[in-house]
């Protein structure tokens, strides 16, 4: 079984294997691995093509951004997303800028280990999407299942703008697939991870799985929630998240991230703007508590959306 | 260091001379520009830092980088840039290297190693490391990359981070910073508080370099030694010159706050000026050969004035919008 963070390892192996444009560089990711170990071993077998950086989130973006404008196709990591708010300039003002002011393209990967898991506290467990998307210049990747984590992965390294990466780390370990595949959804495409007649409920990350849990729940009281994963929020499916309201005629919004400004917020927005017509009821999200991520694990579970309060927000939008 | 470096010579001298009158020339008809309202935006001039920049772009190889700063216009001038393009950039035609979508000083050719800025101090530093890197990485030897920076630029995080992670990789990286006194309004006694901006270099681990801001000599022979030392395997390499800003911040800025004792100091002179008297000193050309070069280069620059202000603006309706290069990620906002 291949977790999804074995998924993660696998595609910079691929890359580094298959293109010699390719290095990575972050903090602890040499002969060490790499935080969480998405670069066990590679060091060893990509001699000087996977390379320690200084404790230096803005200078590991910056030197990205040269290698790139050199020709290199460079995947960094930040140790957690956390951390790439000391590399925010370089991201939102050098390499999301770089092509619309200069026509050379900036291809790098920024890789952001994402959102909460239990213990992670203020730190290490936020969900950046929402603030990197609202820069132009910049596509945001939500991968929420093995598959995507690779694939897309592989496939923002062949991108020519700078990809931000938001890998979810509650994912790391407990999800897994028996193999992976070689085509996938191209980046900018939703899925429908399930189907259904009742409501939408449109997520990413790590909530697409507390949403479907909840999807299920939901089947005991007789409603069929269809589910779309958005995969990537830049660019945001906005076809596929309409022709899924046109179905279901009502729209809950699941995001690990804070409410204000948030990918939620974005496709109620162009849901309420372009397809008003098809609602049936008011849009709903459910987001994470308006705070601080809290490190202790029961204030956590409370923090963030969870498939029952999920399924308690559509019970509430059903009902309407 | 195996080469040994050759002495800076009267046409070596000469040539650089040439470029920052150039300079000088052409910011003066930026300023009247400004002054007539024509400058789209500011004008952020280099008057009396002219000897440095044009040392470090002169002394720059094809295939070297360099990413200049505000004032460097001499620099950008040695490095390749025209006097066309930067009349361009300022006029905001349509015809310039950033089209309209960039000005003034933050123009480049990256394709061409001419990094063009972004406004945020330092963040050049870690990007010509990671270009020399990745140079490295493809196993191309002998590329050095320069950039500039301001007495105010060596107080960011970006200066740290991006001249140590330099310094790590031992790359062959020069930072060249001109003190200028003024970081926009503030003075060095709020900027620092080491004895001397070289300090610094110790503490990161890298070449160490000072030069007299105000001679040409001086500059051309620090920034040959600086940059064969980064060019031969020495790592990075700090520049610390000592100059004085001759103008505001930008030309929007009456510089009211400049304390009198610095003009009169020992780096408080013109260096054109102390320039043209060295070639007039050492016999090499007449005070009235001098004159010449002037009044040619101010006719180039006025007639490529007029003629870019001829040229197109941006046309609104005819730009494509896009940030991103694959058109199938750009999105429509119907609701914009």
């Amino acid at each position: 079984m291949i977790t999804y963070l074995e998924a993660i390892r696998l595609a910079q192996q691929k890359a580094l294997a298959t293109d010699p444009r390719v290095f990575l560089y972050g903090q602890d990711i040499g002969s060490f691995g790499g935080a969480f170990k998405a670069t066990k071993n590679l060091a060893a077998e990509f001699p000087g093509r996977v390379l320690d950086s200084p404790l230096s989130e803005d200078a590991i973006v910056g030197m990205a951004i040269g290698a790139a404008i050199e020709g290199a196709r460079p995947i960094v990591e930040m140790q957690f997303a956390d951390f790439s708010t000391c590399g925010l300039n370089q991201i939102v003002n050098h390499a999301a800028t770089l092509f619309y002011r200069t026509s050379v393209p900036c291809p790098i990967v920024v890789r952001l280990p994402s959102g909460g898991t239990s213990g992670g506290g203020p730190f290490h467990s936020q969900n950046l999407e929402a603030i990197y998307a609202h820069w132009p210049g910049l596509v945001v990747v939500t991968p929420a299942t093995v598959e995507d984590a690779y694939t897309m992965l592989l496939e923002a390294v062949n991108i020519d703008d700078p990809v931000i990466f938001c890998e979810h780390k509650f994912l790391y370990y407990h999800l897994k697939a028996d193999a992976l595949p070689e085509n996938a959804l191209p980046i900018g495409k939703a899925r429908i991870a399930r189907a259904g007649r009742d409501a939408t409920i449109v997520t990413h990350g790590a909530m697409l799985h507390e949403s479907l849990a909840a999807a299920q729940e939901l089947v005991e009281d007789g409603y069929e929630i269809e589910v779309v994963d958005l995969r990537s929020v830049k660019p945001l499916d906005t076809d596929t998240i309409l022709a899924s309201v046109a179905r279901t005629g009502r729209l809950l919004c699941v995001s690990e991230e804070w409410p204000w400004g948030g990918v939620t917020a974005e496709v109620i927005a162009r849901v309420s703007t372009e397809g008003f017509g098809l609602l049936d009821a008011a849009p709903m999200r459910v987001n994470a508590k308006d705070t601080p991520v809290p490190y202790h694990p029961d204030l956590w579970a409370a923090h963030r959306p969870t498939a029952s309060t999920i399924a308690a927000a559509a019970r509430r939008l059903l009902h309407i | 260091m195996s080469k040994k470096i050759a002495p800076v010579t009267q046409s070596d001298f000469i040539k650089a001379y040439r470029v920052m009158l150039t300079s000088r020339v052409l910011e003066e008809k930026l300023a009247g520009l400004y002054r007539a309202g024509m400058i789209k935006g500011g004008v952020f001039l280099g008057r009396g830092q002219e000897a440095l920049s044009v040392s470090v772009g002169i002394q720059l190889r094809r295939g070297d980088i360099f990413a200049p700063l505000i004032r460097d216009q001499g620099g950008r001038l040695a490095f390749g840039d025209t006097v066309l393009d930067t009349l361009r950039t300022y006029l905001g035609s349509q015809l310039g290297s950033m089209r309209g979508r960039d000005g003034n000083i933050h123009r480049g050719r990256p394709r061409d190693g001419y990094y063009a800025m972004i406004s945020h101090l330092g963040a050049m530093i870690p990007t010509v490391a990671g270009a020399l890197l990745a140079r490295r990485l493809k196993g191309e030897q002998g590329a050095v990359g320069a950039t500039c920076i301001g007495d105010g630029g060596t107080s960011t995080g970006a200066f740290h981070e991006g001249l140590n992670a330099a310094a790590v990789d031992r790359l062959p990286l020069v930072v060249v910073v001109a003190n200028n006194r003024y970081a926009y309004s503030t003075p060095n006694s709020r900027q620092y508080a080491c004895t001397d901006l070289l300090d610094k270099a110790a503490g990161y681990g890298v070449g160490a370099h000072k030069a007299d801001g105000t001679s040409l000599l001086d500059c051309l022979q620090t920034l040959r030694h600086a940059i064969h030392a980064a060019r031969e395997g020495g790592g990075p390499q700090l520049v610390v010159a000592d100059l004085l800003r001759l103008v505001g911040h930008g030309e929007h800025d009456d510089f009211a706050y400049l304390d009198p004792e610095l003009k009169k100091s020992a780096f408080g002179s013109d260096c054109v000026l102390l320039a043209e008297k060295h070639i007039i000193d050492e016999g090499w050309h007449t005070a009235d050969e001098v004159a010449s070069w002037r009044r040619e280069t101010e006719a180039e620059v006025n007639a490529t004035a007029d003629r870019v202000r001829r040229e197109p603006s941006p046309d609104p309706s005819e730009d494509d919008w896009a940030a991103l290069s694959r058109p199938e990620y750009r999105e429509q906002y119907s609701a914009s």
